[in-house]
């Protein structure tokens, strides 16, 4: 009987813990809304979202954060271009390839990018590779869609290598005995039966190294350039929005226009973010239930 | 043993993992479209023997061999033969269904397709001719695009039996095929095995005593990773040469 209310007891406060993060958690999303939604009186959501002129201080203000939005899939789309590659085949090499001692050295390094301080790395683009960028291919500004997203994609390197890693150790040694077994290689087991039977947790990783990508502030703040236009290049300046939050929060008069603003661009971001999430849940759910047998 | 017709023979072959001698001085013929049964007590080294003879010990770190495995007169652990070669030609059945989570029709022409076999109607052909071997085509020959995954575990063995003759290989390596199966899968991959020796050597792991006196035409018996008797399997298990093995067949061992 004893033994029962204790029990309880612990459960209870293991019950209350969870909740004390989730009603946090819940309690910035509303405060997020509250901020947020009174943007839309003196502008339409689809004026919001769609309009390409962001003059938030003139007289008299246009809000329209779709060059905001471009600039962060832009940077986003780019710098996934990179990662993605960079991230799974270093995946494949550190969980099937490398011998033991290289994996050792590997393995660490690569998490290691995960604790580089973003600021360090802004500072790294604004100092080395913005003016590299800028006397190599003749610019005007070495600030660009470019530089962040290279910087970006450093980020998103660690993130999808490590739990594509996992997702290719989970994939079971009778796999790889019954691919050898049929005469194959290394390379083709991997192309053929590793890869493949790790797909979803690949894909999740991918997601949600785009997720951490999309995300990042200091990176685009220092290193993109903050021009909130539609680039034409690969070469132009962008204004990502977590960028111009971060830029114009300080500014913002209190609860003014501009202020509600940025918190409805907040409100986006945070849609955004939270459906890349949602997505690397139900993919990684989805292959996981059938058992990775629709491949 | 002498015999004419062998396919593969072990000359003195040591193995170790690391540092831990598993198979000692093993000499073996294996003849040519006979089946030859590997018997003996758990831990003895009949896996470690089998997985010798298609270079799959080579995946394990740290392991070593001595002696020569000739097969069709080559040893394949020359310096120079490529363990492909050979994995290619002498094909494995494991003791836990191993399909892959593909299809049906996948999984039977994975091998087929690294070796080039690129056309549609040769893959069905393939597919077909290798599940009817295994006798499972009936079974499945509505399903074949649905996931392996879903076939039951004696369904899953057959078919990683036709993924194996799918490459046409010479001999057919078997660990424990039937360990996992319940009596009716397991006499169906018997009488599987009674066909497929007209056209393949078969080598197979047993603890099954019977089924090693029902399917083998010989057999042999390890102890401590020693060969101890190698003999036809009538006479193994009528009128054992050795006294270790009488004692291991009648269940009177240790
Ligand atoms: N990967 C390995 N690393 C180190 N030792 C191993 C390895 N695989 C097997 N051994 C050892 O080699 C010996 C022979 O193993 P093997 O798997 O060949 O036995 P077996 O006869 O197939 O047994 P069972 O009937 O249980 O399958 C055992 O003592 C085992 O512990
Ligand atoms: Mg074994």
């Amino acid at each position: 009987m004893k033994r029962k209310i204790k029990e309880t007891i612990i459960k209870n406060i293991f019950l209350f813990i969870a909740l004390v993060s989730i009603v946090i958690l819940a309690l910035i999303v509303i405060f997020l809304f509250i901020e947020g939604i009174p943007v839309f009186k003196v502008v339409s959501i689809k004026d919001f979202i769609f309009g390409i002129e962001w003059y938030p201080t003139y007289d008299p203000p246009s809000f329209g954060i779709w060059s905001l939005i471009v600039g962060s899939f832009i940077v986003t789309l780019c710098a996934s271009v990179i990662a993605i590659p960079l991230g799974v085949l270093s995946a494949v090499y550190i969980a099937e390839i490398a011998p033991p001692l290289i994996k050792e050295v590997f393995k660490p390094v690569v998490e290691l990018l995960a604790g580089l301080p973003s600021v360090v790395l802004g500072f790294f683009g604004m100092a080395v590779m913005a003016p590299w960028l800028q006397a190599t291919f003749d610019i005007p500004t070495g600030l660009n869609i470019v530089n962040a997203s290279m910087l970006l994609a450093l980020m998103a390197v660690p993130t999808i290598a490590s739990i594509s890693e996992d997702a290719l150790y989970s994939v079971p040694q009778e796999f790889k005995e019954a691919s050898y077994a049929l005469g194959a290689t290394r390379f083709e087991t991997i192309a053929r039966v590793i890869v493949p039977a790790a797909l979803s947790g690949i894909s999740t990783a991918v997601i949600l190294g785009m997720a951490r990508a999309i995300g990042e502030t200091m990176v685009v703040l220092m290193v993109a350039g903050g021009a909130a236009a539609i680039p034409e290049s690969i070469f132009d300046s962008v204004r990502p929005m977590p960028a111009s939050i971060a830029a114009e929060m300080g500014e913002a008069p209190f609860r003014s226009d501009h202020y509600h603003a940025l918190f409805a661009t907040g409100i986006i971001l945070f849609g955004l973010t939270l459906s890349f999430n949602l997505i690397a849940d139900y993919v990684s759910h989805k292959f996981k239930e059938v058992g990775s047998a629709t491949l | 043993m002498r015999t004419n017709d062998s396919i593969i023979q072990t000359k003195q072959v040591n193995f170790f993992y690391g540092t831990f001698k598993a198979l000692i001085d093993v000499t073996m013929d294996f003849e040519k479209n006979k089946v030859t049964a590997l018997i003996g007590p758990s831990g003895c080294g009949k896996s470690t023997l089998l997985r010798l003879l298609n270079r799959m010990n080579d995946l394990i770190d740290g392991t070593r061999v001595e002696g020569e495995v000739i097969f069709e007169g080559t040893n394949i652990y020359d310096t120079g033969i490529d363990p492909v070669d050979i994995r290619r030609r002498i094909g494995m059945v494991f003791q836990k269904p191993n399909p892959f989570p593909k299809t049906i029709f996948d999984n039977i022409t994975y091998g087929p397709k690294l070796n080039g076999v690129r056309s549609k109607d040769a893959q069905e052909t393939l597919v077909q001719q290798s599940l009817e071997q295994a006798s499972l085509w009936e079974e499945v020959k509505d399903i074949l695009n649905r996931s392996a995954m879903t076939l039951s575990g004696g369904q899953q063995q057959r078919l990683c039996i036709a993924r194996a003759l799918a490459m046409r290989p010479d001999v057919l390596l078997m660990d424990e095929p039937t360990s996992a199966l319940d009596p009716i899968s397991t006499a169906k991959i018997e009488e599987l095995i009674a066909e497929l020796k007209r056209n393949y050597t078969i080598i197979i792991v047993t603890h099954n005593m019977q089924q090693a006196a029902r399917v083998s035409d010989y057999t042999g018996f390890f102890y401590l990773g020693k060969l101890i008797e190698f003999n036809p399997t009538e006479k193994l298990f009528t009128k054992p040469d050795e006294k270790q093995t009488e004692e291991y067949i009648t269940g009177r061992f240790g």
